[in-house]
């Protein structure tokens, strides 16, 4: 899978749990919690949803590493 | 034969519009069945009944708007009943009648003359309630409905209303309803205030152990470890799980009410109930399930009834306390800050741990500091051994 459609797979998980605002606009060293208001609860719905469509299982210890979107498609690249 | 009341879903309901009856006169209902649904303050509710018994009679309309406690149906609970054939078969009519007058808006009962009118206006009757017989529209309910197209009077129900203009509408009148449940309880409950710093090392080293061995969908959030360590503490401290009403009444179940904020503004706190009795992943799992629900303002009417206390929880990266105002007729609100790492003190070494900041609002009438002190020593002991929890 490639950069774009793994960016286009988070932001419709971004979307999903929070409709009301415009993920793919978030500039790739944004945080994306603090910019999109996501609460742990939703960071965790983000994740599960993440896993379902990528089948990739990010382990708690990790969530330090994709704080931003760059971070995160890399992190997903990676894997 | 019970009457089955419009809900209160809380103190700061006063009145709900029933959108939809979802079983008719003759149907069964058990115990926990879904009866209607009823726009309120907080979204489009699903309106459970609470015995099992048989729709005797609907009592309300669709599109109707009434108060709390208003009859809307009667139940007969005994299941003997029976219902000759002469009389259930004009009721059943009767019954599929009312329901086209309802959905279908070219068989709209109105008189010729408010028919011939409305289409003159370019009036739709099936937004009119009508007020002549057995609710036909008259004449002069169309007249009124004129004059309020006139006025520029925008009727809500109308089919042309957007979805984003709803979701603005539902966050206005949640703001409205926040107000006026914050503003009775600051007028009526002397709040007294209590807050205790608790260290989180041991229930987060459990919860992150926990998690490794477990699918993202089963993973922990220090909220279940908060709730389920409230609901062991009040075992202890029950005074503080009850309601006023004329008198302290404490209350056997420890139902939770938890805090959702609603991304568009305002607060939602649909309740987690008998948590005394729920294991934290069971917890967890209403929390998966109820907080989704809460934010799309989805919920059954008994997700937002029967809290016994409220918890409200600032959450990762925000601000360290929380003083809430309690929900009346409550007589608690615990506030949990945001986890941090913090220089902490234990036999004589100095040393960083993650720490919250918990506080208790409790209500002066009923409980004094040395009870709401007692609780909050307890939660701290609870929180020690996650194991345990």
């Amino acid at each position: 899978m490639n950069k774009e459609e793994i960016e286009k797979i988070i932001f419709s998980s971004l979307k999903q749990i929070a409709p009301d605002t415009e993920p793919s606009e978030l500039s790739p060293d944004e945080n994306i919690r603090e910019t999109l208001g996501i609460d742990s609860f939703d960071f965790l719905q983000f994740i599960v949803s993440l896993d379902e469509k990528l089948n990739i299982e990010i382990p708690e210890q990790d969530y330090g590493k994709i704080t931003t979107l760059r971070l995160l498609t890399d992190y997903l690249i990676g894997k | 034969m019970i009457e089955f009341l419009m809900p209160n879903l809380g103190a700061d309901m006063e009145d709900g519009t029933l959108v939809e009856w979802r079983k008719k006169k003759g149907d069964t209902v058990k115990r926990g069945d879904i009866i209607a649904d009823v726009e309120t303050q907080k979204g489009l509710i699903e309106i459970e009944v609470f015995e099992d018994g048989v729709i005797d009679q609907l009592l309300i309309e669709e599109g109707t708007k009434i108060p709390v406690g208003t009859p809307m149906a009667l139940i007969s609970t005994t299941t003997e009943k029976q219902v000759t054939p002469e009389t259930e078969k004009p009721e059943r009519k009767a019954t599929k009648e009312k329901q086209e007058t309802i959905t279908e808006p070219e068989k709209v009962k109105a008189s010729p003359l408010a028919k011939r009118i409305a289409s003159e206006h370019k009036i739709d009757l099936s937004q009119i309630q009508g007020t002549g017989e057995n609710g036909a529209i008259t004449k002069e309910d169309v007249e009124k409905a004129i004059a309020q197209k006139q006025k520029g009077v925008v009727n809500k129900e109308a089919s042309g209303t957007t979805t984003e203009d709803k979701t603005k509408s539902a966050s206005n009148s949640i703001r409205a309803a926040v107000a006026a449940a914050m503003s009775k309880s600051n007028r009526e409950i002397p709040h007294y205030y209590l807050g205790k710093t608790i260290d989180m090392t041991k229930a987060l080293a459990w919860m992150n152990d926990a998690n490794k061995e477990r699918p993202v969908k089963q993973r922990l959030l220090p909220a279940a470890l908060l709730i389920k360590a409230v609901a062991l503490s009040l075992r202890e401290v029950p005074e503080l799980n009850a309601i006023w009403d004329n008198g302290l009444q404490i209350k056997s179940d420890v139902n939770i009410g938890f805090v959702v904020s609603l991304r568009g503004g305002g607060i939602i706190v649909p309740a987690i109930h008998t948590v005394n009795l729920k294991t934290v992943d069971q917890i967890m799992e209403r929390l998966n399930d109820i907080i989704p629900r809460a934010k799309a303002l989805k919920l059954r009417s008994s997700e937002l009834s029967n809290s016994t206390i409220t918890i409200t929880s600032i959450g990762e990266g925000g601000a360290d306390s929380v003083y809430g105002i309690i929900y009346p007729p409550q007589v608690a609100i615990i506030g949990f800050g945001n986890i941090s790492e913090q220089p902490f003190a234990e036999n004589g070494m100095l040393g960083v741990h993650p720490l919250v900041h918990v506080t208790l609002s409790a209500d002066h009438r009923a409980t004094d500091g040395l009870t709401g002190s007692l609780f909050l020593t307890a939660l701290n002991t609870h929180l020690q051994t996650p194991e345990a929890l």
